[in-house]
Formats: structure tokens, C-alpha cells, sequence
């Protein structure tokens, strides 16, 4: 009786999984098929050859590494310019009344919902006047700081109570090592979650390095593997989807190795 | 007496790089995109011509951009509306902790953070008229083939679909989460009174979770409005115009035809829409840090 009862229940598990991993699946399969697998009616659900030269000739037809090199670089540099804004500036609008502090915080505020899509042609103007297409910093500036970071650092720089910090400039310690030494360590989950977003955001992103960029020696890997379609012609689904399986991969095993983590991250951020 | 100042300058130098920042990249290229509107100029040309109002004008009269309009508000009726049904459909059957649940939680947010260049090729090949999986899954019920991508009844409806799939993760992990704030003892309250399941869910679970829907429902229309790589990689705004939205036709019209100030003038329609949307949502975000 029991089992009779769960049945729905257990169908609709395994649907719900069918849809959301076997196109992952077929990914997977389609990137080591021959071109006539990949095309044959019925098709096939496991490849009948492994043909792993997709692999091979994905990675020859574009500069995989150099794309590779500049996704870690653009990530990398983000990421650490990102910390180096939002911490100082977190940390004055938490710990510190100023003349204009509310407008200044509302300002950033509102930068927050100022999207890349809207304002990538008056900055494309001003990088093409300053000689800065197909640069590193047009890919990194535009991104160096985040108006999210700065609030949710802000709210959790708040919470950390006055007495500790009382304390330690009783000890006569510098603001620095305020900072240093207490500050940060108790907002680490809150730097964490930032640094995780920030991570995949960049990693992920097309829209920015397609619009500033027009040869290869800054594209990152997203448009990178993009360019592929361009080069293998029509219906080349099997080398397209290689390449894909390469731009996929360090995502899904980072998410993984911390999908706890990565699924609090975003689930914080709706939350607040 | 130097002492002092500097005192008095600290936060103002703590804040200085990342105010720098927003100021050149986000308030900067809207005063400047707001002034290129009253332009026309072609990027390569040393010269550019003020002609007052009349990219407005001419964009007004462009039956093609209100295609596009009517695009992107369809878009993102659909996108939303299904996306937040789904969430909580999926929150709703994912709500009980269990191992099985939370393993397809995972699997279910999975293709949130992989990137959306990435899907749009996946669902390229996968709705491909000819060889793709789904026609051939329709095939085997005795439907189709559909053109899913290239037909211009059908695409937008297809790009909804890949965001949904894409998207609905999100939405589902947020919802669940309010699900389980939910303080129990309400739920023992109504069990006493022999409330009935529709009756919990509408008397108790909705009006718990609705703060949570109207906040991700603002994000997700925001969201929606950004909408790009699917269309740039699967329909270049075809067929037809039919996948046309504010933001690619923003790009179609800057890189593609060298039209600077229409475009800008486009920008400014985009950034009047994103500007009410995004009144609302910080009308609700400061009462939330209020509610803390």
C-alpha cells in the first residue's frame, strides 16, 4: 500500500531529474560522438564509438589556452579589486557618521541596478577614445567593485558588537588592525559567499568581453568557445558540444565539491 | 590640527575607490548615453550632429520598435510568470528534508550557474528541427517536427523555455527556504482545526511566502529585461524580428549599424522601464532591512 502511494511521487522525481540532467547528459555524449551518431535517427542514448578527437579538434580550431589564461586572469583580478573597494567602503558606511554618508550609500545603491546591457555603449565610446578595446582593464575596471558586496559587507560589519571594538583601542589598536584582526575574520562566511558570486558571475559572463573585445589576445572563455560555431560550419553539433563540455566542466565540479556552500551563497542573497 | 582633518577625511577615503568606480562605469555612461540620444553620429565620423529630438521621434514611429517593445514585455511576462509558478511548485514538492529532495535540489539549480552561453549552444542542438533530442522525443508521441528556433510563432516561446530551465533553480531555492522559516506551530494550529490542505496553503503557506514571490518577481523582471546571450547565440533577434528585444536591438543598432544615437535612444527607453522596476524593488529592500 505503501509504495502504491509513492508512486506519483517517485515519477514525478525521476521526470524532474530526466529534465534537468540528461541535457547535461547529452552534452556529455554528443561531444565524444561521430558526426554520423550525432545525426542518426533513432539516435543513440550511449555513443557507439568514442571518438575523442572532438576534444582534439576543438582545441585546435581556437586559442583554447590563451582563452583559458585570460578567463583566470579577468576572474582572478576582479576578484581581488572587488575586496580591495568593498572592504574599506563596507566598513565606513557600518562604522563610521559622515557629512553626505546617506546620499553617497544611496548613490552606490543604486548603481547596483545599473545593468552592463545598458551602459556598454557610452563606455565602449570612452574605452575606444582612451585606445582601451581589446585591453585587460576595460574587462576588469568596469567591475571592480560591487554595490551588493558593499551592502551586505555593511549589514554584517553592523552586527559585530562595539564592545570588541572598544576594547581593542582600549589595547591601542589601529584601525587597521581592527580591521584586520576582528573585522574580517567574523565576516568571513559573508566574504566567502561575495567571493563565490563573484567567481561565478565573471567566469560565466558573455555579454562584457563580446561587446569590448574583437581579437583574441584578451577574449575569455565563454565567447572563445562561442567563436567556435563560426568556424566549424552547420551542423558540427558534435565539436561544438566539446567545446562546451570544456567551458562547463570547472563550474560543475567546483559546484560539486561545494554545492552546500554555492546553493547558501545565492540562497542569502535572495534572502536579504 | 592636521590630525584633525585627516580624521574628518578617513571615510571619505575609504569610500573614494569604490565611489570612483560607479562613478566613471555606471552614473558616467548614463549621463553620457542620455546626451548621445540628442545625437547623430555614426562612431567613425570626428563630428557629431545635434538633431535635438529626433532619434524620439523617429523611434516612435518605428513600428518595428514596438515589435521589439512588445517582445521584450511578452518575454518577460512569460519568463516570470512561469518561473515563479514552477518555483513554487517545485519548492512545494522539494519541501520535505530528505536525502532524495535535496540531491535534486542540486540537480535542479545546477544549470543556474552554468554559464548561459554555454545553454544556448546545449539547447541549439537540442531543438534542432532535424536531429534534435526533443523532436525526436515528440516524434515517438507522433508530433512535430516543430521548428523551434526558427519559426517566428515559436522562437520567443523557445527562448522562454531555456530561461525557465535555466532560471527556475533559483527561484525554487529561495522560495524553499522561505517555506521552511515558516514557523511550525502555525501548521499545528491548523492540523487542530482540521484545515485541509488547500486551506493551509492559502490561508498559511501563501501568505507567508508572499514577501519572498513579490522580491523575486522584481528581480526576475529585472533580469528578464537583460536578456542577450541566448538571443545573440541562437536567433540573432530572427526570425523576423520575432526575438527582438530592447537590449539586443540596443546592440543591433550600436555595432551593427553604427547608429550611436538611436541606439542611445533606445538606452534611455530601457533605462525609464528598468528605473520604475527597480523603485519598487528598493521600496521593498529598505522595508525588509526595516523588518530585521
Amino acid at each position: 500500500m505503501k509504495i502504491v502511494k509513492k508512486t506519483p511521487r517517485i515519477l514525478i522525481t525521476i521526470i524532474l531529474f530526466l529534465i534537468f540532467f540528461f541535457p547535461f547528459y547529452w552534452m556529455f555524449t554528443t561531444s565524444v560522438k561521430t558526426l554520423g551518431e550525432t545525426v542518426r535517427i533513432p539516435p543513440t542514448m550511449w555513443p557507439e564509438i568514442f571518438q575523442w578527437e572532438n576534444f582534439k579538434r576543438a582545441f585546435e580550431a581556437i586559442p583554447f589556452m590563451q582563452y583559458l589564461g585570460n578567463s583566470v586572469i579577468v576572474t582572478l583580478s576582479v576578484l581581488i579589486l572587488q575586496m580591495c573597494t568593498i572592504v574599506p567602503a563596507a566598513y565606513a558606511f557600518a562604522r563610521y557618521k559622515f557629512k553626505g554618508d546617506k546620499i553617497l550609500f544611496g548613490l552606490i545603491m543604486i548603481t547596483m541596478m545599473i545593468p552592463a546591457q545598458l551602459v556598454f555603449l557610452p563606455l565602449f565610446v570612452m574605452f575606444s577614445k582612451l585606445g582601451w578595446i581589446n585591453t585587460y582593464q576595460s574587462l576588469i575596471l568596469p567591475f571592480a567593485s560591487s554595490a551588493f558586496g558593499i551592502f551586505m559587507l555593511r549589514q554584517t560589519f553592523k552586527q559585530v558588537p562595539k564592545e570588541l571594538i572598544e576594547a581593542a583601542k582600549l589595547d591601542k589598536a589601529s584601525e587597521f588592525k581592527i580591521i584586520r584582526k576582528i573585522m574580517l575574520p567574523l565576516a568571513r562566511p559573508t566574504l566567502t559567499t561575495l567571493g563565490l558570486l563573484t567567481f561565478i558571475n565573471t567566469w560565466n559572463d558573455y555579454f562584457w568581453p563580446l561587446v569590448l573585445t574583437t581579437k583574441d589576445t584578451v577574449r575569455t572563455l565563454p565567447v572563445g568557445i562561442a567563436s567556435l560555431r563560426n568556424i566549424e560550419s552547420g551542423v558540427n553539433f558534435h565539436v561544438l558540444m566539446a567545446g562546451n563540455v570544456m567551458l562547463v566542466i570547472p563550474i560543475l565540479i567546483a559546484f560539486l565539491l561545494a554545492q552546500k556552500q554555492i546553493i547558501k551563497a545565492f540562497t542569502y542573497m535572495g534572502d536579504k | 590640527m592636521k590630525n584633525e582633518l585627516l580624521k574628518k577625511a578617513k571615510p571619505y577615503l575609504f569610500v573614494a575607490p569604490a565611489l570612483i568606480i560607479f562613478l566613471v562605469f555606471s552614473i558616467y555612461p548614463i549621463v553620457s548615453m542620455i546626451q548621445l540620444s540628442f545625437f547623430e553620429w555614426d562612431f567613425i565620423s570626428p563630428t557629431r550632429l545635434f538633431v535635438g529630438f529626433k532619434n524620439y521621434i523617429a523611434l516612435f514611429q518605428d513600428s518595428a520598435f514596438y515589435q521589439t517593445l512588445s517582445n521584450t514585455f511578452v518575454y518577460m511576462i512569460l519568463t516570470v510568470g512561469l518561473g515563479i509558478l514552477f518555483g513554487v511548485l517545485l519548492a512545494l514538492f522539494l519541501n520535505k528534508k530528505s536525502k532524495v529532495n535535496s540531491f535534486m535540489q542540486s540537480i535542479i539549480f545546477s544549470p543556474y550557474i552554468v554559464s548561459l552561453a554555454s545553454i544556448s549552444f546545449l539547447w541549439m542542438w537540442l531543438m534542432n528541427t532535424d536531429f534534435g533530442l526533443i523532436n525526436y522525443i515528440l516524434s515517438i508521441f507522433k508530433i512535430g517536427p516543430i521548428d523551434w528556433l526558427g519559426s517566428p510563432k515559436i522562437a520567443l516561446f523557445s527562448l522562454v523555455i531555456i530561461s525557465v530551465w535555466k532560471t527556475v533553480g533559483y527561484n525554487t531555492i529561495i522560495i524553499l527556504s522561505a517555506l521552511q522559516s515558516i514557523p511550525k506551530h502555525l501548521y499545528e494550529a491548523a492540523s487542530l482545526d482540521k484545515a485541509n490542505r488547500r486551506q493551509t496553503f492559502l490561508k498559511i503557506t501563501f501568505p507567508m511566502i508572499s514577501p519572498t514571490l513579490f522580491f523575486l518577481t522584481i528581480v526576475n523582471i529585472i533580469a528578464s529585461f537583460k536578456v542577450f546571450d541566448t538571443i545573440q547565440i541562437i536567433t540573432q533577434g530572427g526570425p523576423q524580428n520575432s526575438t527582438n528585444t530592447l537590449v539586443y536591438s540596443l546592440y543591433e543598432y550600436g555595432f551593427k549599424f553604427y547608429k550611436i544615437g538611436y541606439a542611445s535612444t533606445i538606452g534611455v527607453v530601457l533605462l525609464v522601464i528598468i528605473s520604475i522596476f527597480t523603485i519598487i524593488y528598493f521600496k521593498l529592500l529598505s522595508k525588509k532591512v526595516h523588518y530585521q
